[in-house]
Order: C-alpha cells, then structure tokens, then sequence
C-alpha cells in the first residue's frame, strides 16, 4: 500500500469516527436540559411589531446581528471586486454554447420568469411579517433573476460597478444605519430598540432597503465574476 | 429516536463529507465545495436541533439565515481568490511557496504596463 492511500485510509477513518461521535452525541443530547428561547419570543411577540418569530428574531430582537451581516456582504463584494480588477483573463468560466433553438428557448423562459420572480420577491418581502419570508429570501430571487438574465446574454456582465450600482449595493446598508440612528434618539442608549407603535413599519422599510442592496450585492458576487455570455458562436 | 433528531443526524454526515473532502480533495474548486457541504451540515444539525416536539425554534432558524446568506458571500469571495491564484499560477491548487506567487504576480504587471505602454506608442 502506497503512502498516499495510507493517508486517505487514514482520513476516512478519522473521518467515520467522527461522524459516528457526532451522531451519538446527537442521540445522547438530553432534550429536557434544552434552554426553550422560542417561548420567551412568543411571549414577546406583540411589542416586535410583526408576527412571525423568525422576522422577529431576525430584526428586532438581533437586529444589529442582521445590520453587521450586512457588512460583512460588503465587504466580501470588496473583496471580490478587487480581485476582478487585478484578473484581466477569464480563464475559469466557460461560456454557454447551445444550438439556436435551445438558445432561443432559454432567452423566451428567461423574458418570462424574470417579471414572475420580481412579483415573488414583492411577495415574499410583504409576506415575512406574518410567515416565512422576508429580506432575505426576497433578495436572493431578486439576484436568481439576475443570474438568469445574465446567463440568457440579456443583461451583461459587470466589469466595473457603475456609480448607480455602488449606491445600490450601500442603500440598505445606509438607511439601517439611519434607522438605528433614529432608534438611538428616541430611546437613548439602547440600538435598534423600536418604539412599539413604530416597529413594524420601521422593520417594513429596513427589509424594504435590505432587498434591494442585497439582490444588487448577491447578483455581483456572480455578474462580476461570470464572463460574457458569447452570442456569435450561438449564432452560427 | 424521535422524529426529528434524522435531520441533525443527515448534518452530522453532511459535515463529516465535507471535512473529509475538504482534506482530501486537492483541486481547490472542490475544495471550497467540500466546505460548502460542511457549512450545509452544520446548518441542518443547527435547525434540526432546534426543532422538538415539532415546534420550531426561531432563534436557530435565523442564525441559520444569517449563515446562508454569509456562505454564500464568503463562497464568491473564495472563488474569485482561486481564479485569482490560477490565473497567477495556470493551477487550481494550493500554492506552498508565497515568495514565488508575488514574484510572478510582479512580472505579470510589468507585463501588463509594457503591453499598455507598446499600446499607446
């Protein structure tokens, strides 16, 4: 037996070993002792603003959690637009090749489904106040349907952020701060701590700003790493 | 075993693919997609944890939102690093040597500045 397979052998057993811990600690976890967090957010519901415990959760109850998430979504869309400014050679991504009529097909899906996930997304932003949904879920089809537009050859790649596309990509960000600011000066001391007659339509409008800054943002990480989408080799 | 423990235990297995793979796998495109399936388990271990006597834990639930949304980040972040690095060194592979990445990240420039300096002549 080589050395190397010796090592996998090796890896896959630690590996099993600890699968196999982590599913008898699993088994073993005694569920009395769990702490039951959910019925104190039950219990706090009505002064959230919204009905769902998970919104709830998410940007009342740990609101700066989510405000800091957002920076860190930022500074990651640095991160990457500084490496794509360096790369000159798109050497990783291949563009799509199909025959005209499964081109034409996916160009038609694309003009239709585009529309229908930006109504989805409006959905599902308003829905998150009283069941699963929200600014997360609602940016996330937001940045699919740019995906899908980018890959029909629709919508092009981004090369360098545009000035309209930066403000975009900072807006949430921005009125979340203002927010918290507003937060700050009607309770002094506490961040983020609602007055409850203004919850829920402070938590409305940060979910509102958060949708679009995050579809703009999510849709970067693959607008600004894909390569264009070549229509003439589509078209011979 | 009740119910609902099967989706801690599936992210208990998902996580251990992934650190294998990770460890295993020397192609660093699978790499970052072993680490992917790792966050995955961890995340199912998070909500099926969370989730007894079929009441869900909003808490979890959220964090775990929180998480995707990073992962996802931090997916596309590792990604245009390991484009980067191929295109420095024509292989999708951990480098051991960081003096002779910067020494070719140099000549590449240079590279670069007499193409654009022949351009503009």
């Amino acid at each position: 037996m080589s050395m190397k397979s010796l090592l996998n052998t090796l890896v896959i057993i630690f590996s099993a070993t600890l699968g196999a811990t982590l599913i008898w600690a699993i088994l073993e976890l005694p569920l009395s002792n769990h702490i039951h967090l959910s019925g104190q957010v039950l219990a706090q519901l009505d002064t959230t603003g919204v009905r769902h415990p998970t919104t709830a959760v998410l940007l009342n109850f740990r609101g700066f959690d989510t405000l800091l998430e957002v920076m860190v979504l930022l500074l990651a869309l640095l991160g990457v637009l500084d490496q794509t400014k360096k790369c000159t050679q798109k050497n990783l991504s291949i563009s799509i090749r199909l025959t005209q009529s499964y081109f034409q097909t996916l160009v038609w899906s694309a003009r239709v489904l585009v529309p229908v996930m930006v109504l989805v997304a409006g959905y599902l932003l308003a829905v998150g106040e009283y069941q699963p949904g929200g600014a997360f879920q609602a940016a996330a089809v937001l940045a699919a349907a740019g995906v899908l537009l980018n890959l029909s050859g629709l919508f092009p790649s981004w090369r360098e952020l545009s000035w309209g596309f930066r403000a975009g990509c900072i807006f949430g960000l921005l009125l979340f701060l203002l927010i918290a600011a507003i937060t700050l000066f009607l309770s002094p001391g506490v961040l983020l701590q609602y007055p409850i007659t203004l919850a829920g339509m402070f938590i409305l409008i940060i979910e509102a700003g958060l949708t679009l800054s995050l579809g703009l943002i999510l849709a970067g990480f693959f607008l600004l790493l894909s390569d264009e989408v070549n229509n003439k080799e589509v078209d011979e | 075993m009740t119910g609902t423990l099967i989706y801690a235990c599936v992210g208990a297995v998902l996580f251990v693919c992934g650190v294998t793979g990770l460890i295993l796998l020397p192609h660093l495109l699978r790499k970052v997609l072993a680490f992917n399936i790792m966050g995955s388990g961890i995340f199912l271990m998070l909500v099926g944890l969370g989730q007894h006597d079929n009441i869900s834990d909003p808490i979890p639930q959220a964090m775990v939102l929180t998480g995707i949304v990073v992962a996802v980040a931090a997916t596309a972040l590792a990604l245009a690093f390991v484009r980067r690095l191929f295109y420095l060194t024509g292989k999708a592979q951990s480098v051991a040597n960081l003096k002779s990445l910067d020494q070719t990240e140099e000549k590449l420039i240079t590279m670069e500045r007499n193409k654009e300096g022949d351009a503009s002549k």
